[in-house]
């Protein structure tokens, strides 16, 4: 087995999973009739300040992971997300965190490490100077916030498919994992991974990253909501077992394509 | 459905008398009033979040999801639901020719006739079976919003991925108000098209039971 930081250090064997796969899928097919049922109860009391009973609770949860696969089919890994001139960026971009900007805590990029884990061949940290001699691309793309709001952002770094190359990570595993310093886990699937347009951002507006925007490194895509981008990363585990992230245990979809 | 059988033996055998409301225009009828209530109520939570209208809030009572993660749960439950169901009633609408049937013709003439009926505070609904001029407009729009909403929501759930639709809307941030600007032309929508059935309330009735039957002149559109 390998180890991973992410996490705990009694975590159930992941054999388990496949064991039991079938009784889960069938449990997964049973919530959603069933919520089914209750949802087209329930639509008859909006309006109500109604507090969701746990099987309507369940059977939005079944749909929402249900539109994630949807999501997922969706996704076109050759379809390109539009692209601006530079003129168009707006500097400084959005703040947006669970947090305050005022609440940001800067990370030293001198002993900052970049740790590699999972479904990879090389998990020799990375240095932000060992970062910045892989080959780099820029990308002028709208950043598309959960909430509604949207802004031009110029960025630049490393293609995470590059670097995943690079560690030799399994790019048939499921997903790739991040962690950050502010303790924002998160996750994508590995076709969006391999987008050109993901990146592992150094730079914004062709200077380095300022430290309310993820400096030294921050995972960057054309193709997912804002909410899915987490800044200072400091981790990335290559996995089939699925992580999750923060947002996403609070209820919001995992997928999160655009 | 019912119509009268062409071709030999036609005329021996009656046409079945039709209600105004077959059942299943009444299931889907409901199911979306339903629906369109999650979506609307649903999507004024996620509105709140960034709004459009400067001052323009949806308190607790009127949002369906205490904040945004909910809603957005809602709203792409009730996408499915609102879709699929708007799908069938078009399909069926179209097949049986009852679009046509209970929306058309509209001619100008009538339009000013009902206007001034209106006005004069003649909204008497006798004949069930007999749109006027301004309710079939109105429930053309209302097909037309509820069609608008569907292809705006898209446009915004999947900017990337449909970007040639995005940019034909004029952008993510103008689909964004078109889709709110769908909604409250269905809300306004609702809201006379809720007056005027409780104004008449046989309308609700015979939405539930059916309403009366048709004549079978009713059905070529000639019964004036």
């Amino acid at each position: 087995m390998i180890r991973s930081p992410h996490r705990p250090e009694d975590a159930p064997d992941a054999s388990v999973l496949d064991t039991h796969r079938p009784l889960i899928r069938s449990l997964e097919r049973r919530g959603l009739i069933r919520g089914g049922l209750s949802l087209g109860a329930l639509v008859m009391l909006t309006g109500c300040d109604v507090k969701r009973p746990e099987a309507v609770e369940q059977a939005l949860l079944a749909m929402s992971r249900f539109n994630d696969r949807v999501q997922a089919l969706l996704f076109n890994p050759n379809q390109l997300a539009p692209t601006y001139p530079d003129s168009k960026i707006l500097r400084p971009p959005k703040f947006n965190a669970y947090y305050d900007v005022t609440q940001v805590k800067p990370v030293d990029g001198n002993s900052w490490r970049l740790e590699v884990s999972g479904l990879v061949s090389n998990r020799r940290p990375w240095t932000l100077t060992d970062l910045q001699t892989l080959p780099q691309r820029s990308m002028v793309i709208k950043h598309i916030c959960v909430e509604g709001w949207s802004y031009i952002g110029g960025w630049s770094g490393v293609p995470l498919k590059t670097f995943l190359e690079h560690v030799g990570a399994d790019t048939r595993a499921k997903y790739v994992a991040f962690k950050t310093a502010d303790n924002y886990p998160s996750s994508i699937d590995m076709a969006t991974a391999l987008h050109p347009q993901t990146l592992l951002a150094l730079d914004y507006g062709g200077q380095t990253l300022a430290d309310p925007f993820g400096f030294p490194l921050r995972l960057r895509m054309a193709t997912k909501l804002g909410y899915k981008n987490p800044k200072w990363v400091t981790a990335i585990e290559v996995t089939n077992t699925y992580p999750g992230g923060y947002w996403e245990s609070r209820g919001f979809s995992w997928f999160a394509g655009i | 459905m019912g119509e009268a059988v062409s071709g030999p033996g036609a005329a021996v055998v009656p046409a079945r008398a039709r209600r105004l409301h077959p059942v299943p225009i009444r299931i889907m009828h409901w199911v979306n009033a339903a629906v369109m209530l999650v979506m609307i109520t649903s999507g004024w939570g996620i509105y709140d979040d960034d709004v459009i209208i400067h001052g323009l809030h949806f308190g607790g009572f009127w949002r369906l999801g205490d904040w945004a993660a909910p809603s957005l749960q809602w709203h792409f439950a009730g996408m499915w639901i609102l879709g699929i169901n708007g799908l069938v009633y078009l399909t069926y609408g179209f097949a049986t020719g009852r679009l046509r049937e209970r929306l058309l013709p509209i001619r100008i003439r009538d339009v000013v006739q009902t206007v001034r009926d209106t006005l004069r505070f003649k909204i008497a609904h006798e004949d069930l079976t007999v749109y006027n001029a301004v309710q079939k407009i109105l429930y053309i729009v209302a097909i037309v919003a509820g069609i608008s909403q569907v292809i705006t929501g898209i446009a915004i759930w999947k900017p990337v991925q449909f970007a040639p639709l995005v940019s034909l809307l004029g952008g993510f941030q103008t689909a964004r108000v078109l889709h709110f600007a769908g909604m409250a032309v269905i809300v306004g929508f609702l809201i006379v098209h809720t007056a005027l059935a409780l104004l008449v309330p046989k309308t609700i009735w015979a939405m539930l039971a059916g309403g009366p039957f048709l004549k079978p002149a009713a059905k070529r559109g000639a019964l004036k």
